[in-house]
């Protein structure tokens, strides 16, 4: 049965098509005529600063809000409605759990809501919960519980995941074998909305990127594609001239100092760094980097053009 | 290329009836362990009516059985009004605040399990505590009622929770976490004394007993009473359909407060 279901999706197909949706709170937008299409069997990672529309977008998207306006469907249906919502799973933020309850009978619960649920054991191994099994959910700290609502998000062998900031208060090594999970549940057919503040975490795990401003959606593409938007070079190294003097290099953009090293943000990387040897001997520890996710997300973030798209 | 994904076929999304069978005992029973579980919910709600019951059809009433027997149906109608009151009331209230409810709300759980499951859970505590007290009554009061009598009182009180269960889904949808337990029992208290469940009706001012027709518990402990033969004489259909009445109210009531949030 899992089989036929998985090999019916083809690897490009549609699962959320999101058209010109608007959703105001009060007097603020915090969605504005969005457009999104999601496909299957990828990881879709939406970035953006808090107020961005992230948390909107996921409620509507799970039809836990209506829009003002546009329209949203997902596996061809409405949001939210209860076939969509047995292929569904969602990790969303949680202050706490009932806590007279154990792990294991959190989870039994859960897997009984669906109609194919996924075993017992897989469910514990992809969240690594195995010896924690017996203990109750009060006595869990800020990393188990993440885990376990993760655990309840794959509970019904989804083939749709939200994650909203699955990783937060969860130490290296379970983020490791969250990140191992979600690249698993991938190759297994799950396709997976995230949000997270990390940029690492969606470096590593999205084969796409959404950047939300203002409720509307200013760039998307695949990590590389979003580093390569923003085409500056930094330029890091110690001198003892003041950093000021440095703007007059050719190519230089911005100039700024972080303790005792000079940081210049240049577009032509090869006539800085020509300009800046020949003109100062004392430059040491010289390092030449790309942008990196982070430096394209505060860019493109605090780019005013909304319209980037 | 850009085909879109149906939904899959019925076997992947629909639920067999044995699967939601099992869906609504699992919820159930976890509700009740979740709950039994909570001393500081559970000695509180079994142990205050039979308390009470001590102190004032026992102790402070030496030896007068028929206000013994008035009292166990009355503390009975107090007993069962607690667990549907908090268990719904401050219990969702709280699970709502911590966000616990969208995890639910997100997940293909029916709505109405989570409502059968509380007022099972409310149903099984009024079982406990029409024990207890009916205990108290039997070994410490002298309280002697047939079997038949016995069955019909517990009948009634236990069936007659259901208004007080959507009473408190009413107000665990609206009530923030703090605030609840203050304010479930700035109604529970007051709407107790006033239905005559702690001390009897007919000693009561007669303007109280006439404001007591409007009071749910009141019409409670008048079913129960009938039981004994000590109520004060209104007709069975009639507390019936107030009753009834009070619980559509209350259920148009969880619905309106449902759709606000």
């Amino acid at each position: 049965m899992q089989q036929h279901a998985v090999e019916s999706i083809s690897p490009t197909s549609s699962i959320i098509s999101v058209n010109h949706l608007t959703k105001s709170f009060a007097e603020t937008k915090a969605l504005n005529d969005l457009c999104l299409d999601i496909t299957s069997n990828r990881v879709l990672a939406i970035l953006g600063a808090n107020g961005a529309g992230k948390t909107t977008l996921i409620n509507i998207l799970l039809g836990r809000l209506q829009a003002d306006s546009g329209d949203v469907s997902v596996f061809s249906s409405k949001a939210g409605n209860q076939e969509v919502k047995r292929q569904t799973g969602a990790m969303l933020q949680v202050a706490n759990l009932p806590e007279t309850l154990k792990i294991k009978e959190h989870i039994q619960l859960f897997q009984s809501y669906y109609p194919n649920p996924m075993p017992y054991e897989k469910v514990i191994e992809y969240a690594g919960l195995a010896e924690l099994q017996n203990r109750y959910s009060k006595k869990l700290s800020g990393g188990e519980k993440q885990r376990l609502l993760f655990a309840l998000s794959i509970c019904g062998n989804p083939k749709l995941l939200f994650l909203d900031e699955p990783s937060v208060g969860m130490d290296v090594e379970s983020r490791q074998s969250l990140w191992r999970a979600i690249r698993d549940l991938k190759s297994q057919g799950t396709s997976i909305v995230l949000t997270t503040h990390y940029l690492q975490e969606a470096d590593a795990l999205a084969d796409e990127i959404v950047l939300l401003k203002q409720g509307k959606v200013i760039k998307r593409g695949t990590s590389e594609q979003i580093k390569a938007s923003v085409s500056s070079t930094t330029i890091r190294f110690h001198s003892q001239q003041p950093s000021e003097v440095f703007n007059a290099l050719e190519g230089a953009v911005q100039v700024s100092s972080n303790g005792k090293y000079t940081q210049i943000q240049t577009h032509q990387v090869n006539q800085t760094l020509k300009a800046l040897l020949n003109q100062y001997a004392d430059i040491e520890d010289l390092t030449v980097s790309s942008a990196g996710l982070e430096d394209a997300f505060l860019q493109l973030n605090d780019d005013n053009s909304g319209e980037l798209q | 290329m850009n085909q879109a994904v149906y939904l899959q076929t019925s076997q992947h999304s629909s639920m067999s009836f044995k699967q939601l069978l099992n869906l609504y005992r699992l919820e159930a029973k976890f509700e009740w362990l979740k709950t039994i579980r909570n001393p500081a919910f559970a000695l509180p709600a079994i142990l205050f009516p039979a308390l009470f019951y001590v102190f004032f059809g026992v102790v402070m009433n030496q030896d007068n059985i028929q206000a013994a027997s008035y009292l166990l149906c009355t503390y009975g109608t107090f007993g069962v009004m607690g667990p549907a009151l908090f268990s719904f009331g401050a219990g969702l209230a709280v699970e709502r605040g911590q966000g616990w409810l969208d995890i639910k709300e997100a997940s293909p759980m029916p709505g109405s399990a989570q409502i059968v499951s509380r007022v099972l859970v409310s149903m099984g505590f009024s079982v406990l505590i029409l024990l207890t007290l009916g205990l108290v009554a039997g070994l410490l009061a002298g309280v002697t009622l047939s079997v038949g009598q016995s069955v019909m009182l517990s009948v009634i009180l236990i069936l007659g929770g259901l208004p007080f269960c959507l009473l408190g889904l009413t107000l665990g949808l609206l009530l923030k976490a703090e605030s609840a337990p203050a304010v479930v029992n700035v109604i529970y208290l007051p709407i107790s004394f006033l239905s005559g469940l702690w001390i009897p009706i007919t000693m009561l001012p007669s303007f109280l007993q006439s404001f007591a027709q409007f009071l749910p518990p009141y019409h409670l402990a008048q079913l129960a009473l009938k039981v004994t033969g000590q109520d004060v004489g209104g007709r069975v259909w009639m507390h019936i359909a107030v009753l009834a009445l009070f619980s559509v109210t209350f259920f148009a009531t969880s619905l309106w407060a449902f759709n606000k949030k």
